[in-house]
């Protein structure tokens, strides 16, 4: 008993923080485009930090529960709806068999993410349950998911304690601009000092090559010194490596293990999120941090996310408005 | 030895260059360093991705920071480590270079003012080391390219390239093992999966393994492709001293 896909929407795939310990075979690592979104879906629900999730790009897709859960929509708005009524975000949702939640195109933002209190039941394969297109290895067959696919859950798990409390604020998606926060280097010495100035003071927009293996942005020209060929070397989550054409390409989790163009800079962890919930069009500029803020940065998000933790663990405090609580309790009292 | 240099790529990943050369010397550094980590399980280490000249480590900031990785590192790289020498395996590659099957050819022969049939004779004289694997699932990077043929990769990477392809990146030439963007210069196709996922042994060789080109024409590609595809090809595998 688990989940039907009467729809795949455009790339819904089944993922978590991805498969690591393998980049030395050059099998890439794969997992969750937004991370910060993928960890709030699964606390939401008590689920391990690294539980699978389904992420879906731009167009989601619609499924028929075909057992109890407890669901979690975290990410763009997707507009999703419960059998034709409107769905709420970063809540805890009762879903019950033959429920169909239905997701559409992204309203807000580029990805989405639904974690489930049941867990899927996708094999491990190497340590992790993502799915590598590329290789066509783990996830679902390896593949993303297309209409008729089933998918079971692990275990019957449908009630969580603090039901009401299981909300919180919306991540913002709509902005058409962003500035990423970006640690120079590895391979910064490559480029000349005008280049440089160029990638931190210039306007780039994201083109439409923009998928989960990386992002390609247009505008002004970045000098590299010689050559920005180099000796192939590793690339990190939120490399930003700048080819002879002088134009930024960030590798994102489906990025290739090593590659042969100089990398100028690396995206400061939080700020990949934002860089992967942009869509074409959108305007990006780079901000230089030093590495110990960009980890400051990182144990603060890690703090915040604790925090949410905490926040939906204590009794709901809060005057809710009657609708809304008669609303969201109402469906755990409907007998199946 | 050169210098070795420690730098941040980011906030969870550290990047050690041993050089900006490819030696063997240099690569046989980044293999036993790599075994130093695995053998003294570094607190925080999450990853590696070891390279021609480089060795990048993906670690988790939450246990350790860049500051105390870098000097972890630095300890380690002090420490001489004795490499081992062995068995050397050559896999044989045969390779249909040209025409369709390699449409750069033409850019490789003028950029080295050589015929396409002089690039092909230089390109298969030689048993190549696997110095990596990287990129893709499978991709080896090998060492030795003759100079006479280096050619630039393409100032605009193609958006795909066709598993099986072989071609030249600068100074080095290797296979695609499966579909994938890519900016090298395409002299040929070989028929045989070095990744295959359905196979037992899903990667076909191992880092410090060779590799030998073999030319062959049109008709015998399309024979052992077949053989291929009905999963009958063996590899011809040659072996000898280091």
């Amino acid at each position: 008993m688990g989940i039907r896909i009467l729809k795949g929407g455009m790339l819904t795939t089944v993922q978590d923080l991805g498969r690591t310990g393998y980049q030395s075979q050059g099998f890439g690592v794969a997992g969750v485009m937004d991370v910060r979104s993928f960890k709030i879906a699964n606390l939401l629900l008590d689920n391990p930090e690294n539980e699978a999730v389904l992420e879906f790009t731009l167009i989601g897709p619609t499924l028929e529960f075909t057992a109890t859960s407890l669901i979690a929509i975290t990410g763009g708005d997707f507009q999703p709806t419960i059998n034709g009524e409107p769905a709420p975000m970063y809540t805890a949702i009762y879903m019950k068999k033959g429920d169909i939640l239905k997701f559409g195109s992204a309203r807000t933002g580029s990805r989405g993410y639904v974690a489930f209190s049941g867990y899927l039941g996708i094999p491990v394969v190497m340590g992790s349950r993502c799915t590598n297109l590329k290789s066509r290895l783990g996830g679902f067959k390896g593949r993303k998911l297309e209409a008729g696919d089933y998918i079971n859950f692990r275990i019957k798990r449908q009630y969580l304690p603090f039901f009401l409390s299981r909300t919180l604020d919306l991540d913002e998606f709509d902005q058409e601009e962003a500035t990423l926060r970006v640690v120079m280097g590895p391979e910064e010495d490559r480029f000349s000092k005008k280049g440089i100035e160029t990638f931190l003071n210039n306007e780039y927009v994201v083109t439409s090559d923009f998928d989960r293996m990386g992002c390609r942005l247009d505008g002004p020209f970045i000098a590299s010194k010689e050559t920005s060929d180099i000796i192939s070397d590793g690339i990190a989550f939120g490399s930003i490596q700048v080819p002879s054409h002088g134009k930024p390409i960030i590798l994102l989790a489906d990025r290739q293990t090593t590659g042969g163009y100089a990398k100028i800079a690396t995206v400061a962890s939080v700020d990949i999120p934002k860089l992967v919930q942009r869509k074409t069009d959108h305007k990006i500029r780079f901000q230089a941090i030093s590495v110990e803020e960009a980890q400051r940065l990182y144990l603060e998000e890690i703090r915040e996310l604790d925090k949410m933790r905490k926040k939906i663990h204590q009794p709901c405090k809060e005057v809710l408005e009657c609708r809304l609580v008669a609303k969201r309790l109402s469906r755990l009292f409907e007998s199946d | 030895m050169q210098k070795i240099k420690i730098v941040a790529a980011g906030d969870s990943s550290i990047l050690i260059e041993f050089g900006r050369e490819i030696n063997e010397e240099i690569n046989r550094k980044i293999t036993t360093t790599v075994q130093l980590i695995h053998a003294q399980q570094i607190e925080g280490v999450v990853d590696m991705i070891p390279a021609f000249s480089t060795l990048l480590i993906n670690y988790d900031p939450r246990i350790v920071s860049f500051e105390k990785m870098r000097k972890r590192i630095q300890e380690l790289v002090k420490m001489e480590v004795k490499a081992g020498t062995g068995r050397k395996k050559i896999f044989e590659i045969p390779v249909c270079y040209g025409g369709e099957y390699g449409p750069d050819i033409d850019n490789i022969a003028s950029h080295a003012g050589l015929t396409q049939e002089e690039v092909i004779q230089i390109h298969s004289s030689r048993d190549y080391l696997i110095y990596m694997l990287g990129f893709l699932p499978g991709f080896c990077y090998l060492g030795g390219l003759d100079e006479r043929i280096h050619t630039p990769r393409l100032a605009n990477p193609r958006l795909k390239i066709n598993a099986g392809s072989v071609g030249i990146g600068g100074s080095q030439t290797g296979i695609y093992p499966l579909d994938s963007p890519g900016g090298w210069q395409l002299m040929g196709m070989t028929p045989v999966k070095t990744y295959d996922p359905d196979r037992e042994t899903p990667i076909l060789v191992e880092a410090g393994d060779y590799i030998r080109f073999i030319p062959i024409d049109e008709q015998e590609y399309r024979r052992l492709k077949e053989l291929v595809e009905r999963k009958e090809y063996q590899c011809i595998i040659h072996e000898g001293e280091v």
